[in-house]
């Protein structure tokens, strides 16, 4: 009974990110794309429950379904009409080669999950129930991945101080033109 | 494990970032580029986070949170050079912005 219900919250899930990635491509208004993402993001966070990450679901919704987005709203709404993105334009060959080349990727992709299938992608390892906890993704992090922690913040402060760069030097030549 | 196999969550993802990667390549508004490419980073970090628990081990959440942080980054940098090209009066098109063609 347990299994058929974590089935059906998968194909709702799964489909509800299809759906909303479709629609984050093919939106001509930006607004509604940003929108759809958020749903894209919601959607995959409940995947990542799914997978035991609780810690990640929520940092998830937290961080770039609320905070990343937040700021995604507040440029397209400060663009007003000029984010406008129609459809148009583009040689129809560099369309198609697109097309092809993301095709491809994804049958790439398929192949390889299909040969592992069989040896490696059943009888997933047997977790605990912290597995996944904000306890012990902060324990793994402050012991074993130290590195990657403060390089992280490193990373986050270099981007801050370049956005706030990249928002103020336009000003002078705002005035001139 | 109940529900489906950890190869499911990998198919989807891998559909994601197919989606993700046509959307980089056919739109022209640098805001929905960056949107895709937002996609392209989740299907990476729904693999990650897949194979995790394959595995059982943390190591690939932690990856899947490092990633998150350089996504945060990425908005950033990008947000401000789409704000500063609107600035600056120029076209939103990224086929448009050929000043560095070498």
């Amino acid at each position: 009974m347990g299994t058929v219900i974590v089935w059906i919250v998968w194909f709702a899930a799964a489909g509800a990110c299809l759906g909303t990635g479709v629609a984050v491509v093919s939106m001509t208004n930006p607004f509604y794309s940003a929108l759809s993402l958020i749903g894209n993001l919601a959607s995959l966070a409940v995947l990542f429950l799914l997978l035991s990450a609780e810690f990640l679901a929520a940092a998830q919704v937290l961080v770039y379904a609320g905070a990343v987005m937040v700021m995604f709203l507040f440029v397209v709404a400060y663009l007003g009409g000029r984010a406008d993105a129609p459809w148009a334009g583009g040689p129809p060959l560099l369309r198609g080669a697109a097309i092809v080349a993301a095709v491809a990727l994804l049958t790439e992709i398929v192949v390889v999950l299909g040969l592992a299938w069989g040896d490696n992608l059943t009888d997933p390892a047997e977790v605990s129930g912290s597995f996944g906890s904000p306890a012990a993704i902060g324990e793994a992090f402050l012991t074993d991945h130290l590195l990657a922690f403060e390089i992280t913040s490193i990373v986050l402060l270099v981007a801050a101080v370049g956005g706030v760069i990249l928002g103020t030097t336009g000003e002078k030549d705002e005035e001139v033109a | 494990m109940d529900g489906p196999d950890v190869g499911w969550y990998l198919i989807v993802a891998a559909i994601l970032f197919g989606i993700g990667a046509l959307g980089v390549m056919m739109r022209r508004s640098p805001l929905i580029v960056l949107l895709s490419l937002e996609l392209m980073l989740n299907a990476a970090n729904l693999t990650l986070i897949a194979f995790a628990r394959q595995q059982g081990d943390l190591g690939g959440q932690i990856f899947a949170l490092a990633v998150m942080a350089v996504a945060a980054a990425e908005v950033a940098i990008g947000l401000g050079l789409i704000v500063a090209m609107a600035r600056r009066h120029m076209l939103l098109d990224v086929d448009q912005a050929s000043a560095l063609r070498g």
